[in-house]
């Protein structure tokens, strides 16, 4: 499993605490360049999986290859090439922006220029402050920028936008796709399921530690779930329909009058992944009664 | 948010990783951690200004009392007699009180986790750590032996001998700290219990080893328990330099006992060294 335009293989990786199966066989690649997103609800193995790849954890079983290497046995030229933003780290240094970005800028060996960094992460304001000082979204923003500082051709995102306020939000998403124009790769873990598919290419989802979906992000899910749902309002209830042929259906429905409120919906990435999840919890619950 | 340069990818070599990277980088590292220290209100308080306060309060409160006499029948006084404990003192302070909380909370807060994710080696941070603690000793010393001098009228020894053996006793004295400071740092399970697990281990320590009481007015038992450990030399050796001639009579074996002084830091030195080699990570893998 050494193909070279992958930037990660991940085979039947497996991790388990005692008997608690954390990440149980999940399987995928990220191809270079590529942005992947990893969707699934608060402790089903999406943070565990991450940190098996940026070398934190250890894994129980299972093949594993970053940049080319594993990331269990890879060394400091290694961790040159990669960026990486943690879920919420609480330190408060005593550093200013500037400070901290221009030292950790000495880390590698091509950074980015300092100046630019805290321009694109929307700090220029802020460079002259202790980031013990600034608020928990910018502080956020100076874990994104530390992530992107040393020119990293692998960046993980975990959770990067918590505590961001909307426009915030946009600013990244706008530098996300400046980083993906440049041929960076990324890996991001999110529960805005917009933004997965505002900068995903292709998503996997997990659940229980198990991958319940993976694929390009307009064709997550079975067919049936990406059916488009009409809606509208009959004598005050709410009535809805699902049909591939929605035009038609609300011809049908003005030719007997005006329907009220009437709207034409495609499922959105949210309603898929929460079909996604709600189908596997009902199919663990199916085997846990059979078991 | 503007866009960013266009990037290469290409892959990284392995030249340039090598020894000076460490070293460039282990100097970068001494200058982030001085600023922040001196950023630190709490530390520059506790571990820096600490001895001198003591030192002035001592001075002041006891200036009426005897400390005994020189050979030349000449009173010493009590900033005399309180600045080599406090110059042994803020080596620890320095050294092992400030190194092992700062470790425990980096550890506790995400600090080591960071950098763990980062190309800066080990050994760097460990450089930066040590040169913050040279660096921030020897200003707390020149500090005392300032204002020792010009407050408190404490003549300082003019023979270069005396201060080769403060320069060793010094240095030998600060790395020891930190490096036991790093090994102790594993101690405390989370960052927030550091001071409570440390300051107790510090302040017993200074009290039983000629720190705060005279050594010599302590029964037997204690000043053997008390020279097991390092600080009883450091401050023994800080008192060959600082206390007039004939004072070592007061001394165990009637001498500074220098060589003594020497052996037991440097036992300690290892067995910080072996301590660090074996506990220390950046993170508790799969914590």
């Amino acid at each position: 499993m050494t193909d070279n335009s992958n930037a990660v293989e991940v085979r039947g990786l497996r991790k388990t605490y005692g008997a608690f199966a954390a990440v149980d066989g999940v399987t995928f690649d990220i191809r270079r360049g590529e942005t992947f997103a990893l969707l699934g609800p608060n402790g089903a193995g999406k943070s565990t999986t991450i940190e098996i790849l940026e070398g934190y954890r250890d894994r129980t079983g299972g093949e594993v290859r970053v940049l080319g290497e594993d990331p269990q046995r890879a060394g400091i030229p290694w961790k040159a090439r990669l960026g990486i933003v943690l879920q919420n780290t609480g330190e408060s240094p005593n550093a200013t922006v500037r400070e901290q970005l221009s030292h950790f800028a000495g880390y590698y060996p091509r950074p980015r220029d300092v100046d630019e960094v805290i321009a694109a992460v929307g700090l220029e304001e802020k460079a002259g402050t202790r980031i013990r000082k600034l608020s928990g979204g910018q502080r956020r923003r100076v874990d994104v920028a530390l992530g992107i500082i040393g020119r990293p051709e692998l960046l993980f995102l975990d959770e990067p936008t918590t505590g961001f306020d909307p426009e915030a939000r946009r600013q990244f998403w706008q530098l996300i796709r400046s980083l993906k124009d440049e041929g960076t790769t990324i890996l991001l873990t999110t529960h805005y399921l917009d933004e997965a598919a505002q900068l995903g290419d292709r998503a996997g989802v997990i659940a229980n530690g198990r991958l319940v979906a993976l694929g390009r992000i307009d064709e997550l899910g079975d067919a049936q779930s990406r059916v488009p749902i009409v809606r509208w309002r009959e004598a005050g209830v709410l009535r809805e329909e699902r049909t591939t042929t929605p035009g038609t259906f609300v011809a049908r429905l003005a030719a007997a009058g005006e329907p009220e409120s009437v709207e034409i919906v495609r499922p959105s990435l949210e309603d898929i992944y929460l079909t996604l999840i709600a189908e596997h919890s009902a199919e663990r619950a199916h085997e846990g009664a059979a078991a | 948010m503007t866009t960013m340069t266009t990037m290469t990818t290409t892959t990284t070599d392995t030249a340039g990783f090598g020894l000076a990277r460490t070293l460039r980088l282990g100097v970068s590292r001494v200058g982030y951690e001085v600023r922040g220290y001196f950023r630190q209100g709490d530390s520059v308080f506790f571990t820096f200004l600490f001895p001198l306060l003591m030192l002035s309060i001592f001075s002041v409160a006891f200036g009426e009392s005897e400390f005994g006499f020189d050979e030349a029948g000449a009173a010493l006084t009590a900033a005399e007699f309180y600045l080599p404990g406090m110059l042994a003192a803020g080596v620890l302070l320095s050294g092992l009180q400030n190194m092992s909380i700062d470790i425990a909370l980096e550890k506790g807060d995400g600090t080591l986790k960071r950098l763990a994710g980062t190309p800066l080696p080990v050994v760097s941070y460990f450089i930066g750590k040590i040169g913050q603690v040279l660096v921030t000793g020897l200003l707390q010393a020149a500090l005392l032996l300032l204002v020792a001098r010009f407050a408190f009228g404490v003549e300082l020894p003019t023979e270069p001998e005396r201060w080769l053996v403060f320069a060793w006793v010094f240095l030998l004295g600060v790395t020891t700290c930190a490096i036991l400071g790093i090994a102790l740092s594993a101690v405390p399970r989370t960052g927030k219990s550091a001071t409570a697990v440390i300051i107790p281990i510090v302040l017993v320590l200074q009290f039983i080893s000629g720190v705060y009481l005279a050594f010599s007015d302590l029964p037997e038992w204690l000043q053997n328990v008390a020279s097991v450990f390092p600080l009883k030399w450091l401050a023994q050796g800080m008192r060959s330099v600082f206390l007039p001639e004939g004072f070592e009579v007061l001394e165990r074996g009637e001498t500074w006992d220098l060589p003594g002084v020497a052996l037991v830091t440097l036992l300690w030195l290892v067995i910080g060294l072996i301590f660090c080699r074996l506990t220390f990570r950046w993170i508790r893998k799969d914590s």
